[in-house]
């Protein structure tokens, strides 16, 4: 069984199935594809995220050795390696997912829209009824019956109308289904620091100043905007963008203490694209120390910094507020020794990347150990780095602790082999 | 409810205004605030910079007399609030000079006293939902820039009751009067009070950017907790108006002022004349103040 089928999960379970074993595969969302489905361009190579990976996703999606569970969590495990039993608790998506074809009228014909907070990060909008991603893996939608009228106001009742297969159940209950696995990979990945835990960014409240993930949302040519440049407030195109770098990470008084690892590199290839979009545009980035260890990362950012003509200030934002429908940037110039003041047209925070927060409860269903800022741990830092410490349970990518793509996909390939080599050994 | 209250020297000489309206509208809120009898000096903030154990005798010795009259201990001034919260700090984590101090004020005080500033108090046992429900005359219409003194707010694992980088509790306050707070930059800012003495120009400075970005963010009034900060930020104008061109005065309350004026008590007890920024006509406007008021 592999939890969680971000790229690490999909890597995981492509790996063991393609060796011929049959995978379960449990996802919290209704499909798969995690962060890297929501990414622009990767870096250091600005390929297309979204097609780099979809064909995984499709192939997770149609593999004859895998089983898929989406929109469900992991209830309970019993057993030990080789003879786990689970049982997976499946929501109720409101939709037959058997017979629904996934034409998609339903979402067209929602009467209402709400603000997707979580795979647009707040920027675009979605249905009612919905999926993920007009690439989603299944592409079958849910019912998200906080915002539903019918099960708000008990009328409506569209997409039961519509449906040309009848697929609309809106009786449907949660299920709990019983699987028999030999070996559980953990996979279940990160998530960004809200922006509300950022008093000094303005808490969340000041409209043009957003995350990370949200700007990849602005990037993405499938992303709300179509992938133009346009901040949230008035819509206009931005003509100075600030990035600041380790919002949230390396700041042991008041957030995380630890190095979010990722943030240098994404944040240059942010400016870059920007760039690229906006050609008038000014791109600052704040930043502590630039830290670009990998195959072509410091050769990426000394492209930023020259091809790109993105400027770089050493040194940290102490606050942003909004001031006559600019954001303005006030921090320092530790080079210079000079406080600096930037009226912004939007501010991209850089945030930290935290554990999940269904990470703490699963880690205690499984009997996992967790570290001191709720990151999984690793049974050995040096030696055992994709073992749990529980044996027949490994882990993979970003719930160990931030990770880029490169790094997570290499773990899970590891956790792929440790597998394979317990069921080797089993014949 | 009957809490302990210590105003304090600046609350008892030149802030009147806001020991006034403190304890009348905390009274129309149903909170009896109970002076400590014989109090002394809370030391204002130069017992804590240095690690002579004696220095803190003198806010020992009140919160010692608070103990002997309730658990809660309610101060409006906010180096008052910091000092004393501080001190009971100290009491309750050091041992060694808990047994000092105690020794020296002939005391066994282990620091149960909680000290609450005022604003905490109507957050927290009070209600602003409370609140809201007493007010006679709304304050709706009024733009109002919060701010904080830093005394409430910093070192925040110490004293801190709020977000000490987006302290949003007057905000809510001033909303539940009917106001509307502003969404500004400088509610957190320096006021520069301590350069008062040795570089007043650059506390100048700091008072005109807080006062101008209110200004800027549509703000009629600044209203703060903070005593220190309402006469800098109060005081500075009558220079700033000569100094920088195209200033635009702003009136500097306390927020009790405001509270009191909101539950229907008589604003002509709080000395609003004595401001230097004269708060007067703006009230009138608004129809918060009869006009016959001189």
């Amino acid at each position: 069984m592999v939890i969680g089928a971000g790229i690490a999960g999909i890597q995981a379970a492509l790996d063991i199935a393609n060796a011929g074993y049959e995978v379960v595969v449990v996802e919290r969302l209704p499909s798969i594809g995690g962060h890297m489905l929501q990414l622009s361009e990767t870096f250091p190579t600005l390929d297309c995220s979204q097609c780099i990976l979809t064909p995984r996703t499709v192939e997770v999606g149609r593999h004859e050795k895998i089983k898929l569970y989406t929109y469900s969590e992991v209830e309970s495990l019993e057993g030990e390696v080789g003879n786990f039993r689970v049982r997976i608790r499946r929501y109720p998506s409101y939709v037959n997912w058997d017979i629904c074809t996934g034409c998609g009228v339903c979402q067209e014909k929602c009467p209402k829209r709400v603000i997707s907070t979580d795979f647009e990060r707040g920027i675009g909008k979605r249905k009612a009824i919905y999926t993920l991603s007009p690439q989603a893996v299944p592409n079958k939608p849910v019912i998200d019956p906080e915002n539903c009228l019918y099960f708000t106001q008990g009328k409506c009742r569209v997409c039961e109308r519509f449906c040309p297969v009848g697929a609309i159940d809106y009786n449907q209950k949660e299920r709990i289904f019983e699987e028999e696995v030999g070996a559980v990979i953990v996979a279940t990945g990160y998530e960004l620091l809200p922006l509300t835990e950022l008093g000094e960014y303005g808490a969340g409240t000041i409209p043009d100043v957003i995350d990370s993930l949200a700007f990849e949302r602005l990037l993405s040519a499938s992303g709300p905007t179509a992938g133009k440049i346009l901040r949230p407030s008035d819509g206009k195109e931005p003509k100075v963008v600030v990035f600041v770098q380790c919002a949230g990470s390396r700041d042991p008084e008041r957030h995380m203490p630890y190095c979010s690892k990722i943030c240098c590199m994404y944040t240059a290839k942010h400016a870059m694209l920007y760039r690229h979009r906006v050609h008038d545009g000014q791109a600052i980035i704040f930043y502590i120390d630039i830290r670009s260890a990998g195959k072509g990362y410091e050769e990426f950012i000394h492209r930023a910094v020259t091809e790109d003509r993105v400027l770089y200030i050493r040194g940290k934002v102490a606050r942003l507020y909004q001031e006559d429908g600019k954001v303005v940037v006030r921090g320092v110039d530790t080079l210079s020794g000079r406080q600096v003041e930037i009226a912004a047209d939007l501010v991209v925070l850089a945030v930290a990347m935290v554990p999940r927060p269904e990470t703490r409860a699963l880690a205690e269903k499984l009997g996992l150990r967790l570290d001191e800022h709720g990151f999984l741990e690793e049974e050995d830092r040096n030696f055992a780095p994709l073992e749990s410490g529980r044996p027949g349970i490994f882990l993979a990518g970003a719930g160990t602790g931030p990770k880029d793509i490169p790094e997570t996909v290499s773990q899970a390939s590891g956790a792929a082999g440790k597998v394979l080599s317990l069921f080797s050994q089993w014949g | 409810m009957k809490v302990s209250y210590f105003p304090g020297c600046t609350l008892n000489t030149k802030g009147k205004g806001f020991d006034r309206s403190v304890r009348e509208a905390l009274a129309a809120l149903g909170v009896e605030l109970e002076e400590l009898p014989d109090w002394n000096c809370c030391g204002a903030s130069f017992p804590l910079l240095v690690d002579n154990v004696l220095d803190l005798a003198g806010p020992a010795r009140v919160l010692v007399a608070a103990s002997a009259q309730g658990d809660k201990l309610a101060t409006a001034c906010t180096t008052c609030y910091n000092v004393l919260k501080r001190t009971n700090r100290v009491i309750r984590l050091d041992r060694e000079r808990r047994e000092r101090l105690n020794y020296f004020i002939e005391a066994d005080y282990q620091g149960q006293v909680e000290v609450m500033d005022v604003l905490q108090i109507l957050r927290d046992e009070v209600g602003f939902e409370e609140v809201k429900a007493k007010v006679q005359k709304s304050l709706s219409g009024l733009k109002v820039a919060c701010y904080y003194g830093c005394m409430v707010l910093r070192p925040p694992a110490e004293v801190a009751y709020d977000d000490p980088e987006n302290p949003h509790a007057l905000d809510e306050l001033m909303a539940s009067l009917g106001a509307e707070p502003v969404l500004w930059g400088g509610k957190v800012e320096c006021c520069g009070n301590y350069l008062v003495a040795i570089k007043p120009e650059l506390a100048m400075e700091m008072s005109y950017r807080i006062i101008s970005s209110a200004y800027r963010a549509g703000a009629e009034v600044l209203v703060t907790n903070c005593p220190l900060c309402q006469f800098n930020l109060d005081r500075w104008q009558r220079d700033l108006v000569v100094k920088k061109g195209g200033f635009r005065p702003l009136p500097v309350l306390y927020f009790t002022q405001l509270l009191a004026i909101a539950l229907g008590l008589d604003p002509t007890r709080y000395e609003l004349e004595k401001h230097y920024v004269d708060p007067k006509p703006l009230l009138k406007a608004k129809g918060l103040l009869d006009q016959e008021v001189g």
